[in-house]
């Protein structure tokens, strides 16, 4: 009886975070002020959008920490298809959620020795000089062009949340010769199976060169990019699975930033946008961490799925219809 | 120079992830601060609060043109690191925090580059010069392109 209440509280709780990120109103919202040229006029109830940023940032905090994914990648399909706000504004903001999440976590990781330096430094190096190149090409792009091309990559990442497998301790029988001469390998201690793993990696040069797409990506679409990176360094170059997701994440650190600046230089920073975001994004985080213990993941996950799967349609759309297809 | 991996992070590991979270504290308690002396008007902002969210509709060119046009009147519009001077304005100091973030990173492989090449770790070390000059190179805003 108890449980069966917890779960229609849980799912009512869910039903109310999808209803809140994908509020109807907030597409009319959205459209009619994107498409129409907006004088400079005062609003006196010109907060009603930050703090709407604010709630609906709060429950993708939530989102994400239950669902494992990025705030980034969240944040700038739902924000740009459902808000007024410009893209260019929603990816330079997306940019910097995902770097003050991968800046809050990043010393712990290091200093637990799960994120590894050695590991990050040369695909940091990659991914950063991409993500330059991917926020100048995004920037320099028609919003229409870029639009589109989010909606196709939130599809691309619904596509590999669907089908990627992931492995705890994947096996690599030989470190490569890149990979040798660099010394990327690493000594762990797994607390949940109390082993303690020696780790080395394979395919170097592929994984690396896979680091220009995902770092000019991340760059041109302010997603950040944990989705790639995971299964880059999890499944082709056999990094074990949680040396990878926090490699990933302190890997944000560097990647963002190097987009992040480009944003910044551009003028694509509205504090009142970038600030309300950040404080939802990181309570939303805390809240959804103590949820941890209560969710569903199964449930949570096809939830993240079907945002991102809405999301990504509703871009094509935007992008279609911008450009007079639909 | 020591060849092997042990259970606990390297020297220059710890000293990276020591820079990144001071950083990072000093960026996060300086972006609310910032924004609570803006957004509860003790520092007047460059562009009014209610004036604001006319604008964030607009591709950010058309949008800097109509901030330099309506509060700045200025020669050129804001990009590169020409807030600066506009420190003194509500809305702009709150730059100064986000740069903060942006820059720690910059800090971190500039302090742990010395050591690597100490302990004949020559390959990271060019790495990590590499990515000073790259990251030096974003934040400099020469490579700030327009529509």
């Amino acid at each position: 009886m108890f449980e069966e209440m917890k779960g229609r509280a849980w799912g009512g709780l869910m039903s109310l975070m999808l209803t809140i990120m994908l509020c109807p109103a907030m597409v009319w919202a959205s459209e009619a002020t994107a498409e129409s040229p907006v004088p400079i006029s005062a609003s006196g109830d010109w907060w009603h959008w930050p703090l709407i940023l604010l709630v609906v940032t709060f429950f993708m905090g939530i989102v994400a920490v239950l669902g494992g994914v990025g705030g980034g990648v969240l944040f700038v399909p739902i924000i740009s298809g459902f808000f007024p706000f410009h893209l260019d504004f929603v990816r330079g903001t997306g940019l910097l959620v995902a770097l003050c999440g991968a800046l809050a976590a990043g010393p712990g990781l290091l200093k637990a020795n799960l994120a590894s330096l050695r590991l990050a430094l040369p695909v940091a190096l990659i991914a950063s000089t991409m993500a330059i190149v991917g926020a100048m090409v995004g920037l320099a792009l028609p919003t229409h062009i870029v639009q589109l091309s989010l909606g196709g990559t939130i599809l691309g990442i619904v596509a590999i949340m669907l089908t990627a497998k992931k492995s705890a301790v994947p096996d690599v029988p030989h470190a490569d010769a890149l990979s040798s001469a660099l010394r990327i390998c690493g000594i762990y201690h797994d607390q949940a199976t109390n082993q303690t793993i020696n780790w080395k990696i394979h395919r170097t040069i592929p994984g690396l060169l896979t680091f220009i797409i995902i770092g000019f990506m991340a760059g041109m679409f302010g997603l950040g990019a944990g989705w790639a990176n995971v299964p880059v360094l999890n499944l082709m170059m056999g990094a074990p699975l949680k040396i990878s997701v926090a490699t990933s994440k302190f890997l944000l650190s560097i990647t963002d930033t190097s987009a992040a600046w480009i944003y910044l230089n551009k003028g694509c920073v509205i504090p009142m946008m970038v600030v309300p975001s950040l404080i939802g994004i990181m309570l939303g985080s805390f809240v959804g961490v103590r949820l941890l213990k209560i969710a569903k993941p199964t449930f949570i996950r096809w939830m993240v799925i079907a945002i991102l799967l809405f999301a990504g349609v509703k871009a094509v759309t935007k992008g279609l219809s911008s450009m007079g297809i639909m | 120079m020591t060849n092997e991996p042990t259970l606990q992070a390297t020297q220059e590991q710890v000293l990276y992830a020591n820079i990144l979270e001071k950083g990072m504290l000093i960026g996060l308690v300086m972006m609310f601060v910032t924004f609570a002396l803006y957004v509860f008007g003790i520092m007047t902002p460059a562009v009014p609060l209610d004036k604001v969210a006319s604008m964030w509709g607009q591709p950010v060119h058309e949008y800097l043109v109509a901030v330099n046009e309506n509060f700045l009147h200025g020669d050129h519009l804001i990009t590169g690191w020409a807030w600066m001077p506009l420190l003194g304005k509500g809305d702009f100091l709150n730059f100064l925090p986000i740069a903060i973030l942006s820059g720690v990173t910059i800090v971190c492989y500039s302090v742990i580059a010395p050591g690597l090449f100490k302990r004949g770790d020559k390959a990271m070390g060019i790495m990590a010069v590499a990515e000073v000059v790259i990251l030096a190179l974003a934040a400099s805003g020469l490579l700030a392109v327009g529509h």
